[in-house]
């Protein structure tokens, strides 16, 4: 096989310029609202005693979720020997840290005292999953960083033994990275809507499609930045073919997740919340998720080659499972805490405390930007480091 | 945080501050702004001024552990005890909160550019009952209080 | 002045009694140390004890607030205007069985599990259990994350959302850290009951006993040895420590 050549990013238009500009101006932004939150409280945000949980976990676990499903493309080609992935398995890795980096800033910026974030570092509880994930988000930004080393290093690099060991190592610890991120609600057996084992293999198969359309965008903006095609033809196929497969499975583990909770006659109210009457909850899944976040970029994926360009199809179907996934989390999040706690089972309850009351949440500006932030900052990680060293590969140069 | 920010600051800014005014303060004594906190209302303070002031803080710190987690009462010295004993009278004869300049923590650490976050959970002014100071009962406890020296006495210093 | 000597044993030797009763030590020239009216430290609390809280559901007559109020009084919560933010200790909970229409109200706040997920779920160890039964939240290690909020199923735990500066010395609360019903633990541990509990007996229907619940003597382990009581949310199997009876 020849060998790969790669490149670091050196040539920046006035359009790519402009969305690193975009991108610092949110992070800016995004800092400011978490000062601003941490002044004055959290009562200057949509989330209360009843929904404590709010936007910006909905953006954290988004990014933290997608970041282990980033490193897949990485994985294939050294895990299952892939060749065709090999040339993207660097930027997989640093796109992966960054969309940790990412995650993990919004989810630190919005505690309640921030200010104490050497605590969590010095005290730790190892019965609860925050903790295990303290240890396993640390341990992947280091894993994942060895990883490369491993890759891009002169003489490391022509080991095939190491790179297929760290290669395994990071594979095996970002599928117990996702399992923890899912069971942090998994676990909760208070709350209806989780309370679930599927939460971590839900997890798993949505951080796949999430990380992958991160990837192909990335990719795809490359593309144009470096005039050079970083996607052949056959790679655009085999990214098509991995979303949908992504795809079904997260549908396929949500219908499951459903279906069980639905069968079960105490859990059909929280259900027909979530799906039926919930006001913007349905709303979110069946048209957010499914709809928009399923249905329209499978068809789009379906019809690539016949009404649209393929390479179309397949970044406009990763910036609609995006979309999708943010629904998701959205549903997940807020939904399951907005259906009340039965505290007592079989009674009708009220209190001056919202007892047996639907939880209404109206996100306030300050905690959506922190939330938005996080994505730019991860963005703006991956474009600095691509910058710095060579992760993109060398494409053929563009035919147009 | 955006005070904390500045709090972080500030002790450099008060450092190349001090060391600008470091000739003149030091020919013409008194024209250095120092503090003055309020007396307590006691005779005295549980220790000597000099010992307070380098280990008020660890003197804090050290039951916090014993007395949150394992209910242990009536320890040496609390943080309700400094608050009671120190609490300064206001414009409205009450005793004032943390967010006054006048008060007898805050008067020190403004000046000494150091944040404390204890009175953000903490009550800074004593409950209704406020504790007089200098009042030890005949069957002190001189063991404990020596133990406690104990602990204390390698942070001693002159 | 002169550093102490370390090597000195400066506990016994440099004992002085005042003249009036002020334990002094010297611990170097002009460094003296005093006690003040401070009794011996108790000892740490152990399981041998059992803090429960048996609720009469029948005794609590509704639109009655005196445990709600007297929590109030004790612990410096509020209500700042602010319902969906505002923090409750504990609160009356209106239930009515949607068959029969039969109504009444219980008092609901931490119910002291034996084995409480908040504390399970805690990535500090802030939240964790006392010894002898007590649930709580240290918040010098708080970090606000409300993860222990996701995990109560009885919506026990308020979250301080604004900044607070008229706290109580017995209960100190502040923002960014979350917070619940103590047992009035100060109180517990100077030999009294709960404010709610001693509202409730002196002024309400006395529907509250507070005690030992491992105690075969204490009044409250008698009553739930004489009569069938329940825990709410039996089923999860926390053996919550508040237990209510006719509910």
């Amino acid at each position: 096989m020849a060998k790969l050549k790669f490149q670091t990013l050196n040539r920046q238009s006035q359009s790519f310029w402009l969305l690193i500009f975009f991108h610092v101006a949110l992070v800016a932004i995004g800092l400011s609202a978490a000062l601003y939150m941490e002044e004055h409280g959290h009562i200057v945000t949509g989330m209360s005693n009843q929904i404590v949980w709010g936007l910006p976990h909905v953006f954290a676990v988004f990014l933290i979720v997608a970041a282990s499903g980033a490193l897949n493309v990485a994985s294939v080609s050294s895990v299952f020997n892939k060749l065709a992935y090999k040339p993207y398995a660097r930027l997989s890795g640093i796109l992966a840290i960054a969309l940790l980096l990412g995650g993990l800033a919004v989810l630190v910026l919005d505690l309640g005292r921030p200010d104490r974030l050497f605590v969590a570092v010095f005290n730790n509880n190892f019965k609860s999953i925050f903790a295990w994930n303290i240890y396993l988000y640390s341990g992947f930004i280091a894993i994942v960083g060895a990883y490369l080393f491993v890759m891009m290093d002169r003489q490391v690099s022509k080991s095939t033994v190491a790179g297929k060991a760290m290669g395994w190592l990071a594979f095996v610890w970002r599928l117990i990275l996702t399992t923890g991120t899912g069971s942090i609600f998994g676990f909760l057996i208070a709350r209806e809507a989780y309370d679930s084992a599927i939460m971590a293999p839900l997890f798993i198969a949505s951080s796949f499609l999430y990380g992958l359309a991160f990837t192909v965008l990335v990719l795809a903006m490359m593309s144009s930045q470096t005039l050079s095609d970083l996607m052949p033809d056959e790679m655009v196929e085999k990214f098509s073919g991995l979303l949908v497969i992504f795809a079904l499975a997260t549908v396929y583990f949500t219908v499951v997740q459903h279906l069980t909770k639905l069968y079960s006659a105490s859990h059909r109210d929280v259900e027909d919340f979530l799906l039926r009457d919930g006001g913007v909850y349905p709303v979110m899944f069946w048209l957010g998720q499914i709809a928009i976040g399923t249905i329209a970029p499978l068809a789009i994926l379906y019809m690539r080659g016949k009404a649209l360009s393929p390479r179309m199809a397949l970044t406009s179907a990763a910036v609609l499972f995006l979309i999708g996934g943010l629904a998701q989390m959205y549903v997940i999040i807020i939904g399951g805490q907005a259906f009340p706690l039965k505290i007592f089972p079989g009674e009708k309850v009220s209190s001056s405390f919202f007892d047996g009351g639907i939880a209404t949440y109206t996100p306030s500006i300050p905690e959506a930007l922190l939330g938005i932030s996080g994505v730019s900052l991860a963005m703006l990680i991956v474009a600095f480091a691509l910058r710095l060293l060579p992760f993109l590969p060398q494409g053929a140069p563009r035919q147009s | 945080m955006i005070r904390k920010i500045l709090a972080a600051w500030a002790p450099m800014i008060a450092l190349a501050g001090a060391l600008f005014c470091a000739p003149a303060g030091a020919e013409e004594a008194g024209r250095t702004p120092v503090p003055h906190p309020p007396k307590g209302q006691g005779e005295h303070c549980v220790a000597d001024t000099e010992f307070m002031r380098r280990n008020h803080m660890k003197m804090l710190f050290h039951d916090r552990k014993e007395t949150v987690h394992e209910g242990v009462r009536g320890e040496k010295f609390s943080l309700a005890g400094c608050v009671s004993c120190h609490a300064v009278k206001g414009a409205d004869g009450k005793p004032v909160a943390f967010s006054s300049d006048q008060h007898f923590c805050k008067s020190c650490h403004s000046y000494a550019a150091v944040k404390i976050d204890c009175f953000e959970c903490h009550a800074s002014r004593p409950a209704e009952m406020p504790q007089k100071a200098a009042s030890a009962p005949a069957d002190a406890p001189y063991a404990a209080i020596a133990s406690y020296v104990r602990d204390m006495k390698p942070e001693v210093k002159p | 002045m002169t550093a102490p000597d370390q090597n000195t044993d400066v506990d016994r030797r440099a004992l002085i009694k005042s003249a009036v009763g002020l334990a002094t030590v010297t611990l170097a020239p002009g460094v003296t140390l005093y006690a003040f009216g401070v009794e011996a430290a108790s000892a740490p609390v152990t399981s041998a004890k059992r803090w429960g809280m048996l609720i009469d559901i029948n005794k609590c007559p509704p639109g009655c607030d005196l445990c709600v109020t007297a929590c109030q009084q004790e612990n410096g919560w509020k209500s700042t205007g602010h319902p969906s933010t505002d923090a409750q200790w504990i609160r009356k909970v209106t239930l009515r069985d949607p068959e029969t229409g039969k109504t009444r109200e219980a008092p609901a706040m931490c119910q002291h599990c034996a084995t409480p997920p908040c504390v399970d779920v805690c990535p500090t160890g802030a939240s964790f259990k006392r010894a002898d039964g007590i649930v709580l939240v240290d918040k010098h290690i708080c970090i606000g994350c409300r993860y222990c909020m996701m995990a109560c199923p009885y919506k026990a735990r308020s979250f301080v959302h604004e900044e607070i500066d008229d706290q109580k010395t017995v209960a100190p609360r502040g923002k960014g850290t979350v917070e619940s019903c103590t047992f009035c633990v100060d109180r517990v541990d100077a030999g009294r009951i709960p404010a709610c509990v001693e509202s409730c007996g002196v002024k309400g229907g006395a529907a509250m006993i507070f005690g030992d619940l491992n105690d075969p003597n204490s009044e409250i382990r008698k009553a739930v040895s004489a009569m069938a009581t329940t825990q709410i949310r039996a089923d999860l199997g926390l053996d919550p420590g508040v237990r209510y009876r006719n509910l």
